[in-house]
C-alpha cells in the first residue's frame, strides 16, 4: 500500500484570490451586495471489517457558494469547479436569479458595523499525519478490542478511522475577508452479538480536533462491545407513564428540538411552540444554557457566523427563563430585533451539569425508563408533539433490570422541558450541544 | 438536442475533456495494477436549482453547477476510491493510483474491451431547468401559494419548494461496462400552518418525477397540492391524544408504504446480507409474511422518482421480486455484493454522487394489489387506528426494529373512521410485522414522488407504494396510556 501522507497544504492565497474574483463579477453583473465562501478540504477514511481492511477512501472536497443581493432581492449559486471561467459563470448565474426574486426590504448583508473585527484564534486546525496503513492499523486495533472483549461478540460492522481537514474564506462588500482552518477526526466502532431473531448491535465513536485528544482505541472497541452484549434478550415492555432518564447522547438531541425552536426562522414563520417565550420560563430554575462559541479546540467553535457576524458567549436559557431567540440578521429583521450572531446555528450549546452522576440519577428515578438510543423523527416543532421509538433499560428500585426495545416515549416538548428533575455531570462532549444525562419526570411509554 | 443519452454523455462529459477511448483505455489499465478484480470510473456532470417562496414572494433562488469522477477498484472484499472534482486526464490518473493503493501486490488484472451500450430511456432526456424560463417557474410558486391561501381563512403561513436537477452520468469498468444515462428530476413541497384560536398546526404536500416542470402545470398538481397541504393542517386542528400500546393498525394506500421501505426494504439489501447483519440474512425461501403479501422493488417504472434506466454501476434496473405470497425471494444487489454472494446484479448499485462509494439501496418499493376493498378493511376493525399520512421512518436492520410517523391518523371504532389523532411514532419488528398483515387492499397506489431515502449518509430518491392493509398488531406511539 502507497504511503501517502494526506496532510495537504492548503493555498490561502488562492482562495482569497476566488474571492475577490467572485465579489468583483457581482459588482460587474449589477450586484448591490455580494457574499462568497469558499471551501477546500480533503481527508482520508479506512474500515477494517473483520480484521481485513475493507474500504480505503480519499476524500477531496471543494466549493465556493455564493450570494448575490440587487437591491432587495437575492440570488445563490455554488460550484465545485474552480477554474476562473466556472467562477465566473457560477456568480452571473446568481446574478440572474437575483433578476427573478422578488424583493424583500429585510434581505440583504448584515451591517457593515457587525462584521467581526477582532478574529481570535481558536485552535482548531490540527492535522493527523497518518498514512493508510497506520490508520488501518489503529482501527484493527479497535476492532479487535471490540471482538476480544466479550466472545458473544460474533459479527461487526467494523472501525472506521478518519482524519479530515479544510480552510475556509469568507468575503464579502463591506469589505469583510477572513478564513480559519479547522480538522476533525475520529475513531469509531461497531460490533454485532446475537444470532438470527435476536441479534443486536451497538457502537462507540470519539471524535476531536487534535488527534491526541480521541479516546484510547481499545476503549473505543470496549465500549462498543459492552454496549452491544447488554442489549442481548431484550424485550418490549407494558404500556406505561414512568419517569424517563435520557442518555446524555439522547439528552443532546432534546436540547436540538429546543434549539430548533428557538431559531429565528421558526419564529417568524410562526413554526415553533416557543412563539413568545422570550423572557419567560422554559426549564426549571436550576437550567442555564451557555454558548461558548470561542473554546478552543471545540468541535463547535467559530469566530464569526455564517453572515460574517462575530460569535459571542452568552445565555440562552438562564435560570430557567429564554433569555433571547437564536438569530442571525435576516430573521433578526424579520422580528425587529438584533442578531445574535447564530446565522448557520449555535457554536457550542453547554448545559449547567448538576453533581450527579447516571448511577445516581438511577436511584433518583427508582422505578422508570432508561433511553440510550432513539429511532425516527416524530417531533413536531409546531406543536411540540415528541413520539419517537426507543431503546433502552427497565430501572427498578434504581437499579437496571434488563433491556427493552420496540417501545415508543412520547409527550410534548413544553412539558418535557419543564418536567427536568436533574441533569447529570456525565456531560458529552462529542458534539456541539454537550449535556449530561437527563430526567425527566413523566411520559408515555408504548409497548404491549 | 439529440435524445440519445450516449451522444449527450460523450459530448457533455467526454469531448470537453478530449478523454478519447485510448486515454480512457490508459487510465482503466494503471487502475487494473496489482491484484485489482475490477475498476471503475463513474462521471457525472449535474445542475441543480430551487426556488423558496415565503411570506407570498420567491425570495430566494439558488443553483449548483456540479461535476466530477469518482474512480473505484475492488480487490476481493475490500474497495478502494478516490474522485475529483475535475474531468481531466491528469485527475484520473491521481485518483486511479489512490484508490487501487487497496491491494497490496499480486498480478496484473485485465481490462475487458468495453461495448457501448444503448440502455432504453424510461424517461426524457430533458433539462428540467430549461424547461420553464425563470419567470415561469416562480408562477408555479405563486400559483401554489395562492391555491393554498384561496382555501379556508385559517390558512396563515404557506412556504412552497420547488427544485430541478439534470444530471449526466457515464460509468466504465473493466467489466466491459460503457454505460449513460441522462436524469431529470423535479420535485414540489408545499407546507401549510392554519390556526385557529390559538392553536396552530402542520400540513404538507407535494410530488414530482423525472420529468421537466411542465409536469406540475400540465396535470394540475400545483392545486392538488396546496389542496392537499390545506386539508391535512384542517384535520390536525381537531386531533386529539393518539393512543398509546398495541392495536390493529390499517394503514392507507400509497405513501404509507415507507412500511415497506423501513421494515422489509433495507434488511433486504445485499450488503446486511452478505455480511450477516440483517435480521433477514441467510433466510432466502423462508416465510416472512401472509399469503397475501408480495413485494418488489421495480426501478422500471417510466417517468417515477426512484426509477433509473440504468443503477449507478450501469446495470439495466428491473423488477426485483423480494417477497412473493408470503416467501422471501431475494435480495438487491450491486457488483460488489453479488459477485461476493454468487448472484446476478439486481440493478439497486446507487450512489449519491461521484464522491460517493455505490451500494445495494432501492428504486421503487410496493406491494402488488390484493383482493379487499379499503372499505371491507376498516369495518373489519374493531378498535384501531387508520394511518394515512407518514413523515419519515428508520430501521435497526441488524435487531429488525423499525418506525415511521404519522402525520395523519383517525380511530377506527366499531367498524368506522371516527375521531383524528395527533401525530404518533408506529413500531414494529421487520422479520414479524408481514406476518401480521391480515387483509392486503384491491386499491395499489405509488406514492406521489416526494421519497429521499438515507443510508450511511448518502441520500438518494426513492419511490413506495402499497394498497390499504391491515397489520393486526403494531404499537402505536401516543401519549393517552
Amino acid at each position: 500500500m502507497n504511503k501517502l501522507s494526506k496532510v495537504k497544504e492548503f493555498d490561502r492565497a488562492r482562495l482569497e484570490r476566488l474571492t475577490e474574483l467572485a465579489l468583483a463579477t457581482a459588482k460587474s453583473n449589477g450586484a448591490t451586495a455580494a457574499e462568497v465562501g469558499v471551501n477546500d478540504s480533503s481527508g482520508l477514511s479506512v474500515t477494517v471489517r473483520l480484521g481485513e481492511i475493507e474500504t480505503l477512501e480519499y476524500h477531496s472536497d471543494q466549493t465556493l457558494s455564493v450570494t448575490v443581493y440587487k437591491d432587495y432581492r437575492k440570488g445563490s449559486a455554488s460550484t465545485s469547479d474552480f477554474s476562473d471561467e466556472s467562477v465566473r459563470d457560477t456568480v452571473q448565474a446568481a446574478c440572474s436569479i437575483a433578476e427573478f426574486t422578488a424583493s424583500d426590504e429585510c434581505a440583504g448583508l448584515a451591517e457593515a458595523g457587525l462584521m467581526a473585527k477582532d478574529i481570535p484564534e481558536l485552535d482548531l486546525y490540527h492535522p493527523w499525519s497518518i498514512s493508510a496503513e497506520q490508520a488501518t492499523d489503529i482501527a484493527e486495533a479497535c476492532e479487535n478490542a471490540a471482538r476480544e472483549h466479550d466472545k458473544r461478540i460474533n459479527n461487526s460492522e467494523g472501525s472506521t478511522v478518519t482524519t479530515y481537514g479544510g480552510l475556509s474564506v469568507y468575503a464579502n462588500t463591506h469589505g469583510f475577508l477572513s478564513g480559519y482552518a479547522g480538522t476533525r477526526h475520529s475513531i469509531n466502532c461497531l460490533v454485532i452479538a446475537g444470532q438470527g431473531d435476536s441479534m443486536q448491535r451497538d457502537y462507540w465513536y470519539s471524535n476531536a480536533r487534535n488527534p491526541d485528544d480521541l479516546e484510547n482505541v481499545t476503549e473505543i472497541g470496549r465500549k462498543a462491545a459492552q454496549r452491544t452484549v447488554r442489549r442481548l434478550n431484550a424485550r418490549k415492555i407494558e404500556t406505561c407513564q414512568v419517569p424517563v432518564l435520557f442518555s446524555p447522547e439522547m439528552a443532546r438531541g432534546l436540547l436540538g428540538h429546543f434549539v430548533g425552536a428557538i431559531r429565528g426562522k421558526a419564529l417568524y414563520r410562526k413554526a415553533s411552540f416557543l412563539l413568545g417565550a422570550k423572557g419567560k420560563a422554559v426549564f426549571p430554575e436550576f437550567i442555564t444554557l451557555t454558548q461558548k462559541p470561542h473554546l478552543k479546540r471545540a468541535l463547535g467553535s467559530a469566530p464569526f457566523d455564517s453572515d460574517c457576524v462575530a460569535t459571542r458567549e452568552w445565555d440562552i436559557v438562564k435560570e430557567g427563563v429564554l433569555q433571547n431567540y437564536i438569530l442571525d440578521c435576516y430573521s433578526a429583521r424579520k422580528l425587529e430585533m438584533q442578531t445574535t450572531g447564530n446565522a448557520g446555528g449555535v457554536y457550542n450549546l453547554l448545559v449547567n451539569a448538576g453533581d450527579q452522576d447516571q448511577q445516581s440519577l438511577l436511584k433518583q428515578m427508582d422505578r422508570g425508563l432508561l433511553v440510550t438510543e432513539m429511532m425516527g423523527h416524530g417531533v413536531n416543532t409546531v406543536t411540540g408533539d415528541y413520539s419517537r421509538g426507543a431503546v433502552g433499560f427497565w430501572v427498578e428500585g434504581g437499579e437496571i433490570q434488563y433491556p427493552v426495545e420496540e417501545i415508543t416515549v412520547a409527550g410534548n416538548l413544553k412539558n418535557m422541558f419543564a418536567g427536568i428533575v436533574a441533569v447529570g455531570n456525565d456531560v458529552d462532549t462529542r458534539g456541539n450541544i454537550r449535556s449530561g444525562s437527563m430526567l425527566v419526570d413523566n411520559m408515555t411509554v408504548a409497548g404491549n | 438536442m439529440t435524445d440519445n443519452s450516449l451522444e449527450i454523455a460523450e459530448q457533455t462529459i467526454l469531448t470537453p475533456a478530449e478523454l478519447t477511448d485510448s486515454k480512457l483505455d490508459t487510465v482503466l489499465s494503471e487502475l487494473m495494477g496489482q491484484s485489482i478484480d475490477f475498476g471503475e470510473l463513474y462521471f457525472q456532470v449535474s445542475q441543480y436549482e430551487y426556488w423558496v417562496l415565503e411570506d407570498g414572494i420567491v425570495k430566494e433562488g439558488g443553483c449548483n453547477l456540479g461535476q466530477g469522477v469518482g474512480v473505484r477498484a475492488l480487490s476481493g472484499e475490500k474497495t478502494g476510491f478516490a474522485y475529483s472534482d475535475e474531468i481531466k486526464l491528469n485527475a484520473l490518473l491521481t485518483a486511479s493510483r489512490s484508490a487501487k493503493a487497496i491491494a497490496r501486490h499480486g498480478q496484473q488484472g485485465r481490462v475487458q474491451a468495453w461495448q457501448r451500450h444503448n440502455t432504453p430511456m424510461l424517461y426524457s432526456a430533458v433539462n428540467p431547468l430549461k424547461s420553464l424560463s425563470d419567470r415561469e417557474k416562480i408562477r408555479l410558486l405563486e400559483a401554489a401559494d395562492a391555491e393554498a391561501r384561496r382555501q379556508d381563512s385559517r390558512v396563515k403561513q404557506v412556504f412552497v419548494n420547488l427544485a430541478g436537477a439534470h444530471r449526466v452520468v457515464l460509468v466504465m469498468a473493466t467489466d466491459g461496462t460503457f454505460a449513460t444515462d441522462v436524469r431529470p428530476l423535479v420535485c414540489m413541497n408545499i407546507t401549510v400552518i392554519v390556526e385557529e384560536n390559538g392553536r396552530r398546526e402542520q400540513g404538507g404536500h407535494g410530488g414530482g418525477g423525472r420529468y421537466a416542470y411542465e409536469y406540475f402545470s400540465d396535470n394540475g398538481l400545483v392545486e392538488t397540492y396546496a389542496q392537499e397541504a390545506v386539508r391535512q393542517a384542517l384535520v390536525n386542528l381537531e386531533a386529539v391524544d393518539a393512543p398509546a400500546g398495541t392495536m390493529p393498525v390499517v394503514l392507507g394506500r400509497g405513501w404509507p408504504g415507507v412500511l415497506l421501505h423501513e421494515a422489509v426494504g433495507h434488511g433486504l439489501e445485499g450488503d446486511f446480507n452478505r455480511k450477516g447483519t440483517s435480521a433477514f440474512a441467510g433466510r432466502i425461501g423462508e416465510k416472512v409474511a401472509t399469503e397475501q403479501c408480495t413485494v418488489v422493488d421495480d426501478g422500471t417504472l417510466p417517468d417515477r422518482r426512484g426509477s433509473l434506466s440504468i443503477d449507478d454501476e450501469g446495470t439495466q434496473t428491473q423488477n426485483t421480486v423480494l417477497i412473493e405470497n408470503g416467501i422471501l425471494k431475494g435480495y438487491m444487489q450491486d457488483k460488489l455484493n453479488a459477485r461476493l454472494m454468487g448472484v446476478n446484479p439486481t440493478g439497486n448499485g446507487r450512489r449519491e454522487s461521484y464522491a460517493h462509494l455505490p451500494m445495494p439501496r432501492m428504486t421503487n418499493t410496493y406491494m402488488l394489489p390484493g383482493e379487499y376493498s379499503p372499505e371491507d378493511i376498516i369495518t373489519s376493525v374493531e378498535k384501531g387506528l387508520y394511518a394515512v399520512n407518514f413523515g419519515g421512518g428508520q430501521v435497526d436492520t441488524t435487531s429488525g426494529k423499525f418506525v415511521f410517523s404519522a402525520s395523519e391518523a383517525y380511530l377506527i371504532e366499531n367498524g368506522k373512521v371516527t375521531q383524528p389523532v395527533k401525530g404518533a411514532t408506529l413500531i414494529g419488528n421487520g422479520p414479524e410485522v408481514l406476518t401480521k398483515v391480515s387483509m392486503v387492499g384491491n386499491d395499489l397506489e405509488l406514492d406521489s414522488g416526494v421519497g429521499t431515502c438515507g443510508k450511511e449518509g448518502q441520500s438518494i430518491p426513492v419511490g413506495v407504494g402499497q394498497p390499504t392493509l391491515k397489520v393486526d398488531e403494531l404499537t402505536v406511539g401516543g401519549t393517552s396510556a
